[in-house]
């Protein structure tokens, strides 16, 4: 579907630089004439928010980089007085808090469209997979977001994660200390959390152009799941796609400004607004709602080696789901009885959290 | 582009494998320090030093909380019954079989001195908490026993003994 650009810029100036680095004909075989089926519905605008997301994230980060202080002693009160004394500080850190949120429900909604459609299925198996590398990407980069404001959430969100590598056998305490610089949670712990959170975004961005090539090569599934056979079944990306991706990115930045405006705290835990303190756990730890259900599924294991084993496998297996699935029928529309799994699964994974929330019984 | 290849093996072949070994110890002598670099650094280890605790404000049934290497150390001052009741367990019935004796210093058998963090997942369990009178944590539920050790709960291991010595009968060194 995608080849050669037959784009010809009639600007002799712009003819001149296509000779050089064809890059416009990539942005207009990509991005213009990009033939696109014609049935897509709103499902599929997640991946144009996704983008956006990334962007939104990567401009408040930056500048939000440019008034934090990543030590033990400053880092909370640096992002305090971001909120309170830096020009429009608040709006910048409630953008980003709540952006990080945004993302994943885009990113939920994103994944959960591609396991009802099939999208993972033959030939778009690397395309998945790019796609797990980036959500296991996001997970990273969210979590050493959260630890930088340094409240106790902070603090104790990351001693239980880096401890979940303790469990490995023989070298895992070994690897703990490598991952803290210390023997607990310090500041060379929050230093180097800085650092790759400034980092990974840019490589989710480069995961992100690979992900982008292998859609443009094995080219856009459909609600059907059958492969498009005629011209007749596609439209151009501009204006088609990039029209009703347009509308949805306003739609979800209404929803994004609402919580961002009106209820910037509502997704975090007020333990974070409590500087960090190594000698007192808070009553209940819990990270941030995208990672519960598998925080649930640590909690529900009573073995520690086991907890952790399952938990990782339950975001690996996503990896393996092409070769799982053998059925040749993609869409889940099609499928009666997976679109009935496929729904138990939705209510599960949104129901787990409960069971991260309440207290374990003291079983042994 | 023309390429030919020779059957044989010639002396410019044995130039580039040898080349190559150069180049691949090399990286692996670059990748070390970057590594190592991330492993705790001079001011953080000697910041690790042994520290003393004076006991003699430690009454009886009491528990204080001192910072080693960053990680809370309790120190409880036990009483008979807390004693009494972490020897009276059949040993081989625990997750992690220790008797208590192993677990203090002879001679100062009340004094119980352990690493703080809970051997799931790092939190600091509460002191005189929990069905055993010994200490519970919080976030997953994990119940330890007067002498520390794990009765209940997802944590594997007892608390950790951390290395410590008596200096004198009111005085304790740790590390
Ligand atoms: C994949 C994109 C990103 C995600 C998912 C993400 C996520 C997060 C999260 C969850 C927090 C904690 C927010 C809070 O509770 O206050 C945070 C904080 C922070 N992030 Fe990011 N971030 C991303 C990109 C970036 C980039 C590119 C930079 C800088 C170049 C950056 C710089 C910062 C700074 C300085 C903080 C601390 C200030 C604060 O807590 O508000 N972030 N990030
Ligand atoms: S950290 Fe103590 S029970 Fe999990």
């Amino acid at each position: 579907m995608s080849g050669p650009s037959t784009y010809q810029p009639s600007h002799p100036a712009l003819q001149w630089f296509e000779k050089r680095l064809p890059l416009i004909g990539l942005i207009h075989s990509s991005f213009v004439a990009y033939p696109t089926p014609r049935n897509l519905n709103y499902w599929w605008t997640f991946g144009g928010i996704l983008s956006m997301m990334l962007g939104v994230q990567i401009v408040t980060g930056v500048i939000l980089a440019m008034h934090y202080t990543p030590h033990v002693d400053m880092a909370f009160n640096s992002v305090e007085s971001i909120v309170r004394d830096v020009n429009y500080g608040w709006l910048l850190r409630y953008l980003h808090s709540n952006g990080a949120s945004m993302f994943f429900i885009a990113v939920y909604i994103h994944m959960f469209r591609g396991l009802y459609y099939g999208s993972y299925k033959a030939p778009r198996e690397v395309l998945w997979i790019l796609g797990v590398i980036i959500y296991l990407l996001m997970m990273a980069t969210g979590f050493m977001g959260y630890v930088l404001p340094w409240g106790q959430m902070s603090f104790w969100g990351a001693t239980v994660i880096t401890n979940l590598f303790s469990a490995i056998p023989y070298v895992g305490e070994s690897i703990v200390t490598l991952l803290w610089g210390g023997y607990s949670v310090g500041n060379p712990t929050l230093n180097r959390f800085f650092s790759l959170h400034y980092l990974l975004p840019f490589v989710i961005a480069g995961v992100v152009v690979l992900h982008v090539w292998a859609l443009h090569v094995a080219g856009q599934n459909n609600p059907a799941g059958v492969e498009p056979k005629t011209e007749k079944d596609m439209v151009p990306f501009t204006p088609y796609a990039t029209i009703k991706d347009g509308f949805g990115m306003v739609c979800f930045m209404i929803f994004y400004a609402w919580f961002v405006f009106y209820i910037p705290n509502y997704l975090g835990d007020p333990d974070n607004y409590i500087q960090a303190n190594p000698g007192v756990t808070p009553a209940h730890i819990v990270p941030e709602w995208y990672y519960l259900p598998f925080y649930a599924i640590l909690r529900s294991i009573p073995s520690k080696l086991g907890g952790v084993i399952a938990m990782f496998s339950a975001i690996i297996v996503l990896a393996f789901l092409p070769w799982l699935d053998s059925a040749k029928t993609r869409s889940s529309k099609y499928r009666p009885l997976a679109k009935q799994f496929f729904w138990i699964f939705v209510v599960g994974s949104a129901a787990s959290p409960r069971r991260a929330s309440t207290s374990l019984p003291a079983a042994s | 582009m023309t390429t030919t290849s020779s059957a044989q093996h010639t002396r410019r072949d044995f130039l580039y494998v040898a080349t190559g070994a150069v180049a691949a110890v090399g990286a692996a002598a670059v990748v070390w320090p970057l590594i190592s670099q991330m492993n705790p650094d001079a001011s953080t280890i000697a910041a690790g030093a042994p520290i003393e605790v004076d006991l003699t404000p430690v009454a009886e049934g009491q528990d204080i909380k001192v910072f080693w290497r960053g990680k809370p150390i309790y120190i409880s001052h036990r009483t008979k019954k807390q004693i009494d009741d972490a020897r009276a367990v059949p040993v081989a019935s625990l997750p992690d079989p220790e008797t208590d004796q192993a677990r203090v210093k002879e001679g100062h058998d009340q004094w119980l001195v352990v690493i703080g963090i809970c051997t799931h997942l790092g939190c600091i369990p509460i002191a005189h908490e929990g069905a055993y009178d010994g200490f519970f944590c919080p976030c997953h539920g994990s119940v330890y026993d007067t002498s520390g050790r794990i009765r209940q709960g997802p944590a594997p291991l007892n608390l950790p003994i951390p290395p410590y010595a008596f200096v004198s009968d009111s005085k304790l060194k740790i590390g």
